[in-house]
């Protein structure tokens, strides 16, 4: 065999890191390349990941002799939080997939959408979702599969939102990342779970711990939590309407993320984890019938739609509930099938999402009633999309075909219940070859109703990515062992964790499995005939509408808006002196209730040391200054009192050996004084409230709350804190952070995390102000 | 109802001592505040509080003057502060990434630098913070005195 490896391994290692900091690297730099370039230059960037799809082919001849590549970076250690990376089959196959497609909708894009505004700002997007796909394949550790996770339903929701100015577009964003985003969250806490339960985050260590896991009574808590997430993203039944909801996103994306790549996250996921968690019991059969749901679900309704996107839109959430599907069965059958049908599907529905693209451009309609014989004027387009229909149908000779079997050999051999699995995987199939053929074939014959002159004919750039698709079907259809040798082997050795004799082949001999094979084509193409007539009747299936689960969740959110509405109108009257009754109630109560249910209260009074004259002049001047506070008539004379109070406080500060207290309250208390004073005279007059009921209900409020405070300060002396962590940080303060002034180093070192957020925090506070004040100043002039 | 202008406002009060005291105030605070926030490691001070002796600094001048005057005292907004100075945070805490230690590790350089002292990611660190106090409190107080 020829050693094709040019680099050694640990440099290869360390260039997968760098590979996936450049995507994230060149995603900004093209977003702040602004509109500098002409749209036409745009497809040179299709080279960024051809060269990608490049160095991942290369690593197929290196899966050869290792069954996978790791690599470790330190990242978070104190937290097992690490960038470890991890290349094996299925991570090969998914990458080979995500930059593979990617070349050919970068290069697609770049002619679709070149009218577009902003088309900088569509491969950003487009460039920061391939690098988060990229990194969650090839992590190893939970916490980055999450953050990646998280990245794609981001990037997601802009490339979906991309005509951010239709509406439908906006809301199809905003379902599909409330859908995605609850799923992500459901995934971390099932990923928590699992590291609480093994101390490790790292995937490649849980292969060993599977045992523990299954033994813990969370292990179906955990279950409920990953699947919650990948049935989320991978559009199962009943989270499945988002996904042809996304379809108001432009073709390419539709093409790329919802058909080939960012659906089977949830897919990739699943399979990651079944040799972790799969039980051979509540893991398989959930799989089994929430995928079995799923793809009869789909297939049905792909069947009667109009809408070509649409079409191909649920007969994507078919084609997922098949493969996870064939997960639940766990055989090697049908952990085989999954792998090829990944291929095949991502292969087939890529092509016939980009005709759909190529069909909508030229013509300006996605109706399929009235799209016929388009053949005539775009013949390239045509074979290419009868092909890809054909491998959705199974027809010998395309790769589809051989999947078709192995998904039929995977139930037929199912020992309990195979034949009804068969019948479940022969209906869908069927239905899945009907919509095949309506959205490949059907465009493209009949006699032509268009004018020729309204046609645009296709450029090259349009129809190239889709030949390349169906050639790529045609080729591992006749010579399967091709897609086998080079990956899909691999792919299902770290699925399964053992190796198989099973390999794919294009005649299997005239069994059960071929009869079914020309069935499902012979009903697919009576499906495709016959559905003029078959549609007004199914479409009544739509009657059920208000009970579907789109219709639910979406009379959910309603809800939920209205209730946060009414509940903002109580709680937020715009009084601020009922926001602070309430929260000072609410401490109150809760504090204290806490305080005196759980703590003995008892005071000690030998502890407390004497109190020099400064202080004892210091707390007359504060008690005079709140008296006076209180009394005066003045808004000028309350704040000057009360600044004088919180620089006495400084003092004290001071006193007690806290000069860093002491200097920020300092110069808080003064740009607190100047803020008042700022708004000072906008205020309307001072009304001094002089009910007498106001003023008891006033005083019972904070003479509770100061006793509270009062309580808890002198509890705090029977209970001494522990004092570990501040002899830590004074004892390590010079030695490790090379400072002497304990506070700062806390602030800067050891908790820099902290410091760091609370600045972002900062940040977002006086953006708030500022866009607050703006915007108002802005509707003044207005009116 | 029409609200005085600031320039309407600063005309009524004049105030010639507040305006003289301040262009000498000005810069005594600001070293002040960078004297206070490069001092921090080892004694009391920090970026923290030296922004916000740098901000009180600007306030009084707006004060003085108006802020119109102020903010041309500056090249930029000052809500450009915030975005550079959470930059420069981030990348005190990156730089040892790419030496191979984990984010946030603390890097010293072996000499201390005279009148500066010893510089480290902390310092950076500590700049950046400086830069968002500052930002921060300066776009919140003129807004404020600008649109309210």
């Amino acid at each position: 065999m020829v050693d094709f490896r040019i680099f050694t391994n640990t440099e290869t290692k360390t260039f997968m890191i760098g590979i996936l900091i450049t995507v994230f690297v060149v995603a900004f730099l093209i977003l702040f390349s602004g509109n500098s370039f002409r749209p036409k230059y745009y497809r040179l960037l299709a080279i960024f990941p051809l060269l990608l799809f490049l160095y991942f082919g290369y690593f197929m001849m290196n899966l050869q002799e290792e069954s996978s590549l790791l690599l470790h970076y330190k990242w978070i250690p104190s937290l097992g939080i690490n960038l470890d990376f991890k290349l094996d089959g299925l991570s090969l196959l998914f990458s080979l997939l995500i930059t593979g497609i990617g070349t050919l909708i970068y290069f697609y894009a770049s002619d679709y959408l070149k009218n577009a505004h902003y088309l900088n700002r569509f491969y950003c997007y487009l460039t920061l979702f391939m690098g988060s796909m990229l990194g969650l394949v090839l992590s190893d550790n939970l916490m980055t599969v999450f953050m990646f996770w998280e990245l794609t339903s981001i990037t997601s929701f802009f490339l979906i939102g991309f005509n951010n100015e239709e509406e439908s577009s906006r809301k199809s964003a905003m379902t599909a990342f409330a859908i995605t985003g609850l799923g992500g969250f459901l995934l971390l806490a099932g990923f928590l779970l699992i590291a609480n339960i093994t101390g490790s985050f790292s995937i490649q260590e849980l292969m060993s711990s599977h045992e523990i896991l299954q033994n813990n009574s969370m292990y179906i808590l955990i279950l409920i939590f990953i699947f919650g997430g990948a049935f989320t993203k991978s559009a199962q039944f009943p989270f499945h309407f988002w996904l042809p909801g996304a379809m108001a996103a432009p073709t390419p994306v539709s093409a790329y993320l919802h058909s080939a790549t960012m659906v089977k996250a949830g897919i990739y996921v699943l399979a990651r984890f079944s040799p972790i968690l799969s039980d051979g019991y509540i893991w398989n059969n959930t799989l089994m019938i929430v995928g079995g749901i799923t793809m009869i679900y789909g297939a049905f309704h792909s069947i009667f739609r109009t809408d070509l996107k649409e079409i191909l839109a649920y007969s994507t959430v078919s084609a997922l509930g098949i493969i996870v599907f064939l997960l639940g069965i766990g055989t090697d059958y049908a952990l085989y099938a999954a792998v090829t049908f990944i291929l095949v599907h991502a292969l087939y529905k890529a092509t016939l999402f980009l005709t759909a693209g190529i069909i909508d451009h030229a013509v300006h309609t996605r109706d399929i009633t009235k799209l016929t014989g388009l053949g005539k004027y775009m013949p390239v387009v045509a074979i290419a999309a009868f092909i890809a229909a054909l491998s959705s149908a199974g027809v010998p000779l395309t790769f589809g075909f051989i999947s078709k079997d192995l998904i039929y050999e995977s139930t037929l051999n199912f020992p309990q219940w195979g034949v009804y699995l068969t019948i479940f995987a022969v209906t869908t199939n069927v239905l899945l070859a009907g919509s095949g053929f309506l959205a490949g074939v059907k465009p493209f014959l009949g006699e032509s109703i268009q004018k020729p002159s309204r046609l645009h004919k296709p450029s090259v750039f349009l129809w190239l990515p889709v030949v390349i698709l169906s050639l790529l079907t045609l080729i591992f259809g006749i010579f399967p062992f091709l897609a086998d040798d080079g990956i899909l082997n691999h792919a299902f050795t770290s699925i399964a964790v053992r190796e198989t004799e099973l390999y794919l082949k294009l005649w299997h001999g005239f069994n059960t499995v071929l009869i079914l094979s020309i069935f499902t084509i012979i009903f697919g193409l009576f499906l495709f005939v016959f559905n003029r007539y078959l549609r007004t009747p199914l479409q009544n299936v739509l009657k059920l509408e208000p009970v579907s689960p789109q219709s639910l969740t979406e009379s959910f959110g309603e809800f939920f808006r209205k209730f946060a509405f009414n509940y903002t109108r109580l709680m937020h009257n715009g009084y601020l002196r009922n926001y602070l009754i309430v929260i000072i109630l609410f401490i109150t109560g809760l504090v204290g209730y806490r305080l005196i249910t759980t703590v003995p209260l008892q005071l000690i009074t030998e502890d407390l040391s004497g109190f020099s004259i400064y202080e004892l002049t210091f707390f007359i001047i504060i008690l005079v200054s709140i008296f006076y506070t209180l009394k005066t008539t003045s808004r000028l004379t309350a704040i000057a009192s009360l600044g004088v109070i919180g620089y006495c406080l400084c003092l004290i500060f001071v006193f007690y050996g806290a000069p860093d207290l002491a200097m920020t309250q300092f110069a808080i208390d003064t740009l607190t004084v100047v803020l008042f004073v700022l708004v000072l005279f906008k205020l309307p007059g001072f009304l001094p409230f002089r009910n007498k009921k106001i003023i008891f209900r006033d005083a019972v409020i904070s003479l509770s709350f100061g006793t509270l405070i009062m309580l808890i300060t002198l509890q705090s002396l029977v209970y001494p804190a522990s004092k570990e962590i501040s002899r830590f940080y004074a004892e390590n303060a010079y030695t490790l952070a090379k400072g002497k002034n304990v506070v700062n180093v806390i602030l800067v070192d050891f908790r820099g995390f902290d410091t760091l957020i609370e600045s972002v925090v900062l940040s977002i506070a006086a953006l708030g102000v500022y866009g607050i004040l703006k915007y108002r100043g802005i509707n003044e002039e207005a009116d | 109802m029409k609200r005085p202008t600031n320039r309407q406002k600063s005309k009524t009060f004049d105030l010639i001592i507040l305006k003289t005291a301040t262009n000498y105030l000005i810069p005594l605070l600001l070293m002040f505040s960078i004297f206070v926030l490069l001092r921090g490691h080892y004694l009391s001070g920090g970026g923290f509080v030296g922004g916000l002796i740098a901000s009180i600094a600007f306030v009084l001048h707006s004060f003085a003057h108006t802020t119109k005057v102020t903010l041309a005292l500056f090249r930029f907004s000052p809500k450009t502060l915030i975005p550079v100075g959470l930059s420069i945070c981030l990348l005190s805490a990156l730089i040892p990434v790419f030496t191979g230690a984990p984010f946030f590790t603390g890097l010293w350089l072996e000499e201390p630098i005279a009148v500066i002292g010893s510089v480290g990611t902390a310092l950076f660190f500590d700049i950046g913070v400086y830069a968002v106090v500052l930002g921060v409190t300066l776009t919140i107080l003129f807004t404020i005195k600008d649109n309210v």
